[in-house]
């Protein structure tokens, strides 16, 4: 039996971002019935109960993160919703915000009435526009309805939610550079600690949640946790450290598909699941040769690179749960947002376009980040005009083994997301780049080869 | 006691809350950095100051697995760091238990070391290789950091990146934009110290520079101290460029002599020519930083119309005269003058002689006759004391981090104190002007002829024997009869008393011009003793007789 959509039940009718139409399919009725019969506490212990795991890129435990907040503080406790989806080839929290604001919206209300919160800061992508005139028309239709602003549904709790929209940049997805874009400052990550949840925006207790798992958190309060646990993937039991994957995702197909389509699905849905069954194959009948599990950042996996240990199955069979993509030497699950790329793609170009994407998109603090993704983009643009050297591979996988957080140096994970494909894509098409560098072809693509990083 | 382990040397750290920079410091295990500066805060963003850190808890070391930033890590009982510099570290001390699993993947110090080494690679990537033209050479963290710490070969063979250099970001300060490695020192010094907050970060990534708001140059009193605080030759100040190859250069601690703040400076000279103040730091007087005034107000020492030689005047105009022939002279004049009416003859002691020359000239004329009378010089004042940071309105902002004083002479409190001592009572000069005087030795030394024309008196008469000593032509030295030549702040040895009586030695930094003979030198003359005077026993002289300076 196909699996029911329940995050995008509603996008497909006509006029769904309306709030008489969410009102009529049952919307508002738990944020109502939560703030008559329920405690904060209550909400907290239920959503850390549910299992969500964050759904904008980390995988970190909603609940949890939200018990991070301090004990009895006299607040003012702020809710930043990140919706600075800017990850290449994710558009879930987008379909969200455009087609059911309301949806969102009503996380909302359960996660400030859950962390104490009375305001909360809906951080929007400049390029969103839909998204954003989706989501202000949607809040006027709240502020119009009195259920937003002073006592919201009856109860004696107080909420406002500030639209905002940001000015383009992907580091401003990162929790304290969205806050510190939020200040009105540069986008600068800052340094942790202090997390947000002890010192976050304007100097306060913030909890930094993505669109998608507030969509969850709203779904969890109106379905029970049997229900969100009945879907995906139960922690390993060899692994103390796993979570587990529970809940149903929003997958984003893009690339060489022939439908590029977002899908919900319960967690855990194959690779191969995925782009045969829901995007319907590779296009013009070509066969897949790397593919992108979740954003950019997390790296490539070989659709033709054996799996150990599992016959006959190869990484393209790894779940996309927050676990199988780290198996194959991916960061993780990332955003969801798979990337196909056909066989009749070099990957010398594809590797040029993800390093031009993070070297844009550095913030430039940190000197490894900076300079390393600079230099990895005027490598990648030696190696597609046919000026390699075989060392320039050596090189690159160098530096992107050595920039990022998890080698310690730097402030926020950025360059890990920049450095991955790099290693990974080289790690695993090493003869392809080999090749490519060997017979010093240009890459076809490259019509205009203007110099990178020159001014 | 708190301890720290610093490449496993134990410190004690006392109650101290320090970060792993300043607790290898303690250890004197020095941690290279370039965004981190004590005075501003921390950013972590440049990512040299790598270390690896651990704790030491009941007899095991447990390691963190990556580097952390030195800047930005507090140090409590017990932690262990690790440096790039391990390797060379003090065999006589026992190593600490450090985990096999830390150890087996790479020795203690192997990491960081990396990682600094790293770091340096990628300043470099963009860093143009221009130290042969650039001023900054010499002294340039990333050359001496590349030195120690580096890779000895580069492997970049790309093109850098090369933005245009920014001269017009301010009329004292030129931007060499590529030679920068986004350190932001300058940056948060506009924002957190001066608080005019001009420069600011624009771009992003390897594009990213340093840069003002158009038509908001970098202009204010404290600006200067960006050049300082930029470890590589990114700042250059305008004043300085492509004036001395720094290695030329000798330095010298000194005290500015601008205001009564009495900042701490390095005074860089060659061959007696000063060429450039820079501060010291000195929380004693005034932290890490000095102000464009006494930074640029070096300029009076090298100016073309300083008195050089003694003359006097004959038929109106000036002639030099010889020293030989003109110090017999000053006595027997003088001597007539106390002669006649010790009351008519007065020794103005300007507040910017140090409290040895106040002092030794004072005694001088005081032993002429018990009559003759001591004056205070005219202490200038300009407008009120400024202090920083400012906020948008101009406004200052509490805590004060900087004050320019309104008092602008380095030791009014110190020539105070030395005629208290000697006379009893104080005399301002406005006293005595008023007065008709039969002989006045005036020793000025003002650094700015303005400040002392605007305070002597409308109407003034210069007495028939005016002798005035002193650095430019002022209202005082036209109508003397004989002009001496005085020496500049950097060219005399002594103590300042700053604003807040905090006594403050004073080397010599420079020589005077050949044919000038300095303050002390002049009075140890006309005291009758012979030979060259000894600014230090005469410092001895001082603290013996007046108790302020005991």
């Amino acid at each position: 039996m196909p699996y029911e959509p329940v995050l995008l039940a509603r996008v497909t009718k006509p006029g769904s971002g309306k709030l008489e139409g969410y009102r009529a399919d049952g919307g508002y009725e738990t944020i109502a019935r939560v703030l008559k019969d329920k405690q904060p506490l209550d909400v907290v212990t239920q959503v850390k109960d549910s299992g969500l795991r964050g759904r904008g890129g980390a995988g970190f435990p909603c609940g949890l993160k939200w018990t991070f907040l301090p004990k009895d503080h006299p607040g003012p406790i702020y809710l930043c919703v990140n919706a600075d989806e800017s990850e290449p080839c994710t558009y879930n929290n987008r379909i969200l915000m455009e087609k059911d604001p309301h949806q969102v919206l009503e996380g909302i209300m359960l996660a400030c009435y859950a962390i104490k919160s009375q305001k909360a800061f809906f951080y929007v992508r400049y390029e969103y526009g839909d998204s954003y005139r989706a989501l202000k028309s949607a809040i006027e239709e709240l502020y119009a309805a009195g259920m937003l602003g002073k006592g919201i549904f009856g109860s004696n709790f107080d909420l406002d939610i500030v639209l905002h929209r940001g000015a383009g940049a992907y580091i401003c997805g990162e929790e304290t550079g969205l806050i510190e874009s939020l200040e009105g400052k540069r986008a600068w990550p800052r340094i942790k600690p202090p997390f947000p949840a002890v010192e976050g925006a304007f100097r306060k207790p913030t909890i930094v949640n993505n669109v998608e798992t507030l969509a969850c958190v709203t779904q969890i309060m109106k379905r029970g946790n049997e229900w969100f646990k009945s879907l995906g993937v139960p922690p390993d039991p060899a692994n103390p450290r796993d979570a587990g994957s529970y809940g149903p995702k929003l997958y984003t197909l893009a690339g060489h598909v022939e439908k590029p389509i977002c899908v919900e699905l319960p967690m855990g849905v194959t690779i191969r699941e995925l782009v045969e069954v829901h995007g319907g194959g590779v296009w013009k009948g070509r066969k897949a040769k790397a593919i992108n599990p979740g954003g950019l950042s997390m790296g490539f996996i070989d659709v033709n690179a054996p799996l150990k240990g599992a016959d006959g199955k190869t990484e393209y069979d790894i779940p996309l749960d927050f676990n199988g993509p780290g198996r194959v030497g991916c960061l993780g699950l990332g955003t969801a947002a798979v990337t196909v790329i056909d066989d009749q793609t070099s990957m010398v170009d594809v590797l040029h376009n993800v390093c031009q994407f993070f070297s844009h998109e550095s913030c430039g603090q940190c000197t490894p980040c900076r300079e390393g993704t600079g230099w990895m983009l005027k490598i990648t643009d030696r190696l597609r005009r046919g000026l390699g050297r075989k060392e320039d591979l050596d090189i690159l996988v160098e530096v992107g083994d050595r920039i990022g957080i998890m080698p310690g140096t730097t402030i926020c994970g950025l360059s890990d997301g920049a450095g991955w494909p790099v290693k990974t894509a080289i790690r695993k098409f090493r003869a392809e780049f080999e090749a490519a560098i060997k017979s010093g072809e240009k890459s076809k693509y490259a019509k205009s080869l203007a110099l990178a990083g020159a001014h | 006691m708190p301890t720290v382990y610093v490449n496993d040397t134990p410190v004690e750290i006392g109650t101290k809350r320090l970060n792993c920079v300043q607790a290898a410091e303690l250890a004197g295990q020095f941690v290279p950095h370039y965004c981190y500066h004590e005075a501003l805060s921390v950013v972590a963003s440049c990512r040299m100051c790598l270390v690896e850190v651990g704790d030491l808890k009941d007899g095991k070391v447990t390691m963190q697995p990556k580097v952390l930033p030195g800047c930005q890590t507090p140090v409590k009982d017990g932690t262990v760091i690790v440096t790039g510099e391990y390797a060379k570290r003090d065999p006589a001390v026992p190593a600490l238990p450090y985990d096999p699993n830390y150890t087996k993947a790479a020795p203690p110090g192997e990491r960081a070391k990396r990682a600094q080494a790293d770091t340096l690679e990628g300043l470099l990537v963009n860093h143009p290789l221009d130290c042969p033209v650039c001023d900054k050479a010499g002294e340039c963290k990333l050359q001496d950091f590349s030195y120690k710490y580096g890779r000895s070969e580069s492997r970049m063979v790309d093109v850098k990146n090369t933005p245009p250099n920014k001269p017009q970001l301010s009329s004292t300060i030129t931007l060499f934009t590529d030679r920068c490695i986004m350190c932001t020192r300058c940056v948060r010094f506009t924002r957190e110290i001066s608080g005019t907050a001009e420069l600011q970060v624009v771009g992003r990534g390897h594009h990213e520079e340093i840069d003002v708001f158009p038509g908001r140059p970098l202009e204010n009193k404290l600006a200067g101290n960006v050049v300082d605080l930029c470890p590589v030759g990114a700042l250059g100040s305008k004043d300085f460029l492509y004036k001395q190859r720094v290695w030329y250069l000798k330095t010298v601690d000194g005290v500015c002599n601008r205001c009564s703040t009495g900042c701490s400076t390095y005074v860089d000279t060659n061959k007696d020519i000063v060429y450039r103040l820079r501060a010291r730091h000195n929380p004693a007087a005034q932290g890490h930083f000095i102000c464009d005034e006494g930074r640029y107000g070096y300029h009076h020492a090298n100016a073309a119309e300083r008195f050089v030689r003694p003359v006097a005047k004959v038929e109106g105009r000036f002639k030099p005269q010889p020293w030989s022939a003109l110090l017999p002279q000053l006595k027997a004049e003088l001597g007539a003058a106390v002669g006649a009416n010790p009351k008519g003859v007065v020794a103005v002691l300007s507040p910017f002689l140090t409290s040895e020359e106040a002092f030794l000239l004072g005694t001088a004329f005081k032993a002429l006759s018990a009559d003759v009378r001591l004056a205070l010089g005219p202490v200038p004042v300009v407008g009120t004391d400024d202090k920083y940071p400012k906020n948008v309105k101009g406004e200052p902002v509490e805590p004060v981090k900087f004050t320019i004083r309104a008092e602008k002479a380095p030791n009014r409190i110190g020539v105070e104190e030395v005629l208290k001592a000697l006379q009893g009572e104080l005399i301002p000069f406005a006293s005595v002007a008023g007065e008709s005087l039969s002989a006045m030795w005036f020793a000025g030394g003002y650094p700015e002829p303005s400040h002392l024309d605007a305070l002597i008196p409308a109407g003034w008469k210069a007495p028939a024997l005016l002798i005035a000593q002193d650095l430019l032509p002022t209202a005082m030295t036209a109508s003397a009869k004989y002009v001496l030549p005085a020496t500049t702040g950097f060219e005399k040895e002594g103590t300042f008393v700053n604003h807040s009586g905090y006594k403050q030695p004073l080397p010599r930094a420079a020589r005077p011009p050949v044919e000038t003979r300095g303050e002390l030198q002049l009075a140890h003359d006309l005291l009758g003793r012979t030979g060259l005077v000894q600014p230090a026993s005469v410092t001895k002289e001082l603290a013996a007789a007046v108790p302020y300076f005991a």
